[in-house]
């Protein structure tokens, strides 16, 4: 490993490494975005309050994106994270009723991870289709929720068949002095920095503890992955099992773990969405978001640093719905700036093909900017998902999952 | 060679019959663990339905049937289109509309409806097909967003063109020359079969005369069981793809159509969403087959139906049914796994057996 990271050559130009780092791709959307508030007059675009929501917003679909990563570098595809994020919302639910709020996210957690194991004993024991069992675990988890919740919480207080209302949130955190001072420097509403500020405003001043777990599960997750020999064998289950059995990991065991944490973490998420993103506990409530986390997976390429970006960017538009039209019309600019920026990119590196049609897609978007002056809310909520569709098909072939991600495996098979 | 064949069917019914059986053991685990009574319940599940709820697991049978033949054509395929939700919801919304506005009259407007129907649904499922062909995209993550963007799609056009009634919203109602009612076998009040729950029929015919007497049939298994042998025989996997997914939607948009012209007669909250995935879950638990299917349709339509009396006769709530189907597809896949595996070793053995003389006398 460190030979090859030392010996990388060194002669990239300087669009090229601008292009590869995901922390001068965010520098430069920051700068994007600001450029945008000033342009159009819109200091909600980045004001505290809607970074806070676009925290809020962030957080289950990172948590599900997470799960879906931590399965499929094994090479289990988790299409069941919808479902284990349903059974997570009714047991962090059940469990902040009765013990409070941190058993509850323990709850969830559990009910995650039973849905996880249902996942894994189904696909890598059996070696049922991966998707075949993710659809069944989605209609399990969406009926057990339902049932349980219809028959458990009528009789507690604040409750209904369908909702389990006023539950204790996970205690929320404010650093004093940095808060103040980023909360000053916000409202300057100066370029650049004081988009940083509102930023770091939001993070210091009321946050959840538990949007802060779930960041910190972000890097927990990339260490134990990259860092150890656990997440190497681990992954090596997703590459290559039959390779990895030759050499004595057990790759059944490998598997299951992670399908376990997968469970766990979209269950998790589903725990955020009861405790922190809402008042508590509604059916249907997850909406759909495990399916948006494993699209911010794919958008991340299957990588830590990636699904960051991506749950982030879907977060941030799914909280933009909420608040007023004119700022989400100004988001068009942004885009038509962002598609532009990565036509640029393309002409760089010589892809006229593609270059042509996002320059193309960048000014039907600009045109669209001009033309309009507010953008119906149902547009925004397909955000994500027009989004997915973009990268897929214009990155398709740049995105690698693991090697061996969705094939069935059965021990021995190495021969 | 006949004593091979009873035994392959008793077989094939071994998985459903374990899977059904299972899913009701854990049925009445959940039933009892939440403190309600089991006994009650299956008693209340298994009476004989009232003449109403006969008809209505007609009418259900019919749609969930046309699902699982819309899920089955990619199955059979090697797709999974797992975007039946919003094709359907798309193509209903679309052939509402459209006989709504009556731009024909009587049954050229049924007709052409339903054309609309299919015509929309397989263009949705196309935008998933041509992903899948020229940018490699799986269809399973496509379709998904696709779904989601097509519900979302059809509230923003519902919201913006559609009949506003007090709290609802639906499209304008179609003339009642256009309807299509259907028949009463019971008495009036007892409700109607639709008469468009004919499609099922054809379709599953459809379904059958496909896959085992057309050449087209022939290439769609064959691709869905190994692609590389089909291109190596002249198939062009490519079109393949495309023709099955577009046929897969276009199946999808008639879904909704015999609810539609039968009793909604417009396209607003009488919708019934979920159709497209209970389909998935029946052509998995019908292993694609016609008949296989038509069973599964059978229960699955039966259970849902009948968890209705559940409200009046016992404190257990209808949603536990959905429980039961969904361990029931889990447990089908397993057993279906489970039989499969047990066959290959059970057929390897008999190739040892009576290849061990042979050996022994050459050595």
């Amino acid at each position: 490993m460190s030979t090859t990271t030392t010996t990388t050559p060194r002669k990239r130009g300087v669009v090229e490494r601008l292009s590869k780092s995901w922390l001068y791709i965010g520098l430069i959307g920051i700068g994007l975005v600001s450029f945008v508030r000033i342009v159009t007059d819109t200091d909600d675009l980045t004001a505290a309050g809607t970074i806070r929501a676009a925290i809020i917003a962030t957080c289950p679909i990172l948590a599900a994106a997470l799960g879906g990563l931590w399965a499929e570098r094994a090479g289990v595809v988790n299409i069941g994270l919808e479902g284990q994020m349903i059974l997570g919302t009714w047991g962090a639910a059940f469990f902040t009723y009765h013990y409070g709020p941190w058993v509850g996210i323990a709850g969830a957690a559990l009910l995650g991870l039973v849905g996880g194991l249902l996942h894994a004993v189904a696909t890598v024991t059996f070696g049922v289709d991966h998707i075949v069992s993710g659809v069944a675990i989605n209609l399990i988890g969406a009926g057990t929720a339902t049932y349980l919740a219809e028959a458990i919480f009528p009789e507690y207080e604040g409750g209904g068949p369908r909702q389990l209302n006023g539950l204790e949130a996970p205690t929320q955190i404010t650093i004093p002095g940095v808060s103040d001072l980023a909360n000053t420097i916000a409202d300057k509403h100066w370029f650049f920095v004081s988009d940083i500020a509102s930023f770091i405003q939001a993070l210091t001043t009321n946050i959840s503890t538990l949007s802060l777990l779930v960041f910190a599960l972000v890097v927990v997750s990339a260490v134990v992955l990259w860092r150890t020999s656990f997440g190497l064998r681990l992954r090596s289950c997703g590459e290559n099992p039959q390779a990895a059995e030759t050499l004595g990991v057990n790759v059944y065991f490998y598997k299951y773990v992670a399908v376990l944490i997968s469970g766990a973490l979209a269950g998790i998420g589903g725990g955020f969405l009861a405790l922190v993103a809402s008042s508590g506990f509604s059916t249907g409530q997850t909406g759909g978001r495990g399916y948006i986390g494993l699209a911010a997976m794919i958008f991340g390429n299957w990588r830590p640093g990636g699904l960051l970006a991506g749950a982030l960017t879907f977060g941030y538009t799914d909280s933009l719905r909420l608040r007023d039209t004119q700022s989400v019309h100004s988001l068009l600019l942004l885009v038509a700036l962002g598609l532009l920026a990565f036509a640029a990119l393309r002409a760089y590196r010589r892809q006229v093909r593609g270059a042509v049609a996002v320059t193309i897609a960048g000014l039907a978007v600009l045109a669209w900017f001009l033309s309009t002056d507010s953008v119906p809310r149902e547009f925004t909520v397909m955000t994500p998902y027009v989004t997915t569709l973009f990268v897929l098909a214009l990155g398709a072939q740049r995105l690698r999952m693991p090697a061996a991600d969705g094939e069935t495996y059965r021990k021995g098979s190495a021969g | 060679m006949s004593r091979l064949d009873v035994r392959s069917i008793g077989m094939s019914l071994l998985a459903p019959a374990i899977a059904i059986l299972l899913s009701i053991v854990v049925t009445t685990i959940v039933i009892a663990a939440v403190g309600s009574s089991p006994g009650d319940f299956w008693s209340t599940m298994f009476e004989v339905p009232k003449p109403r709820l006969r008809v209505d697991i007609v009418n259900q049978t019919a749609m969930i049937y046309i699902a699982a033949v819309a899920a089955a054509i990619g199955f059979r395929m090697g797709l999974f289109n797992i975007g039946l939700e919003g094709q359907y919801t798309l193509a209903s919304f679309a052939a509402a509309s459209f006989a709504g506005a009556a731009y024909l009259s009587g049954w050229a407007n049924v007709f052409a409806a339903i054309i609309v129907a299919m015509a929309v649904g397989a263009i949705w499922a196309g935008i998933a097909g041509v992903l899948r062909t020229t940018r490699g995209v799986s269809e399973v993550i496509s379709t998904i967003m696709l779904n989601s963007i097509a519900i979302t799609l059809v509230g923003y056009f519902l919201n913006n063109y559609g009949v506003k009634e007090g709290n609802s919203v639906h499209t304008k109602n179609i003339e009642p020359g256009t309807s299509v009612g259907g028949f009463a076998p019971f008495e009036d009040r007892d409700g109607e079969i639709w008469t468009l729950a004919i499609i099922a029929v054809l379709v599953g015919v459809g379904f059958w005369v496909l896959l085992n007497k057309t050449r087209f049939g022939f290439d769609l298994r064959a691709s869905g069981q190994s692609e590389s042998a089909a291109l190596a025989s002249g198939i062009n996997p490519k079109r393949m793809i495309l023709i099955s997914m577009m046929l897969s939607g276009g199946v999808a948009g008639l879904i909704w159509m015999p609810a539609f012209f039968g009793g909604a007669r417009n396209y607003g909250t009488s919708f019934q969403v979920g159709l497209g995935f209970l389909g998935i879950a029946v052509a998995l638990l019908g292993r694609n087959r016609p008949v296989g299917m038509l069973f599964g349709a059978l229960l699955f339509a039966f259970l849902s139906v009948k968890s209705n009396d559940l409200t009046f006769g016992t404190d257990v709530s209808p949603s536990i049914v959905q429980i039961t189907q969904g361990v029931a597809v889990l447990a089908v896949v397993v057993t279906y796994e489970v039989v499969r595996r047990w066959r290959t070793r059970l057929e390897q053995r008999a190739v040892s057996r009576e290849l061990a003389p042979t050996t022994e006398a050459t050595a």
